[in-house]
């Protein structure tokens, strides 16, 4: 028979498997600052594009219709998406060595899977829109959706990520609301939203 | 009263099959490799326990090839996830009546 601390131990092993396997702990906070940043800069950059000399705050009536211009947004737009992406693999496989963790395990590759499919198919919609000329909604359409992503992905990893994911559709509606106001609330969301939870899940977690 | 010891479950009073049981009822199948990464132990260490869950029809086995690589996942059986449960309360019992 084992003495009552070893079955405390078995208790809390218990715990940590169950939590440890399902969830990807090595998300790194940073990279989600990082990300924030990234999109701010984008943001500014497609301010100069799309919308100066109007201040950004103001309504901006016409579309964009100039095929150069729509180019220039869709390269700022896929920047930001690669830069982030790869600055959230590099930290997050960095914090999962320091922990002696693999990056590639099965709650990984499930975090991956629950983002993508949300992901995918809101950004071929949201290119469907630009291509067929609907760019009112397309702020609004990637707020959403990525929202429904981290929502999706939440149950493997962090709980902060479930929050940031209502906050983003939150944001999303709101901004279909008010149209003409894309690029502010885009930045509200990919930039401003991003440094605030990345910062509160470097505080919690990175340390 | 009851001896609360009674209701333990003997297979599963070893530490690292407890473990295996446990990351078996929050996923969804689990690899050999992944359990092995995890768990930190050897091949040989983590295959024995595993025959001894196996035994006990605990945990069902499926074996396929991914890219001709042999890959074998584990799955709690519907009496393992039973006999997680009862063992789990048997520690709740045995844990409050040394208090």
């Amino acid at each position: 028979m084992k003495e009552a601390h070893e079955y405390e131990k078995d208790l809390a092993s218990i715990r940590s498997m169950m939590e440890r396997s399902a969830k990807f702990i090595s998300l790194s906070g940073l990279s989600g600052v990082l990300a924030g940043v990234y999109a701010l800069i984008g943001a500014v950059a497609a301010y100069f594009v799309a919308h100066y000399p109007i201040s950004a705050f103001d309504y901006r009536q016409y579309s964009i219709n100039e095929r150069d211009t729509f180019f220039k947004l869709l390269m700022i737009a896929a920047s930001v998406l690669v830069a982030s992406l790869t600055t959230g693999i590099l930290l997050s496989n960095k914090k999962a060595k320091k922990h002696g963790l693999k990056f590639w395990t099965p709650a990984s590759q499930r975090l991956f899977i629950n983002l993508a499919i949300p992901l995918v198919s809101g950004g071929i919609l949201i290119l469907i829109m630009l291509f067929t000329g609907h760019f009112g909604l397309a702020a609004p359409a990637s707020l959403i959706f990525y929202g429904l992503a981290l929502i999706q992905a939440s149950s493997n990893t962090f709980d902060e990520i479930r929050y940031l994911g209502f906050s983003e559709i939150i944001l999303g509606l709101i901004s279909a609301a008010v149209p003409g106001y894309g690029l502010i609330f885009w930045a509200l969301g990919f930039g401003v939203l991003h440094i605030v939870y990345g910062g509160i899940m470097y505080n919690k977690y990175d340390k | 009263m009851k001896n609360p010891f009674e209701n333990l479950d003997k297979v599963l009073e070893h530490r690292i099959r407890l473990q295996i049981m446990s990351i078996l009822v929050a996923n969804d199948g689990y690899e050999f490799n992944a359990l092995k990464d995890i768990l930190g132990i050897s091949d040989g260490n983590l295959a024995s326990n595993i025959k001894a869950l196996e035994r006990e029809k605990y945990i069902t086995v499926s074996k396929s090839f991914i890219d001709r690589k042999p890959n074998t996942k584990y799955k709690i059986s519907e009496r393992g996830r039973n006999a997680f449960k009862k063992h789990l309360d048997a520690l709740e019992a045995v844990l409050k009546q040394q208090k």
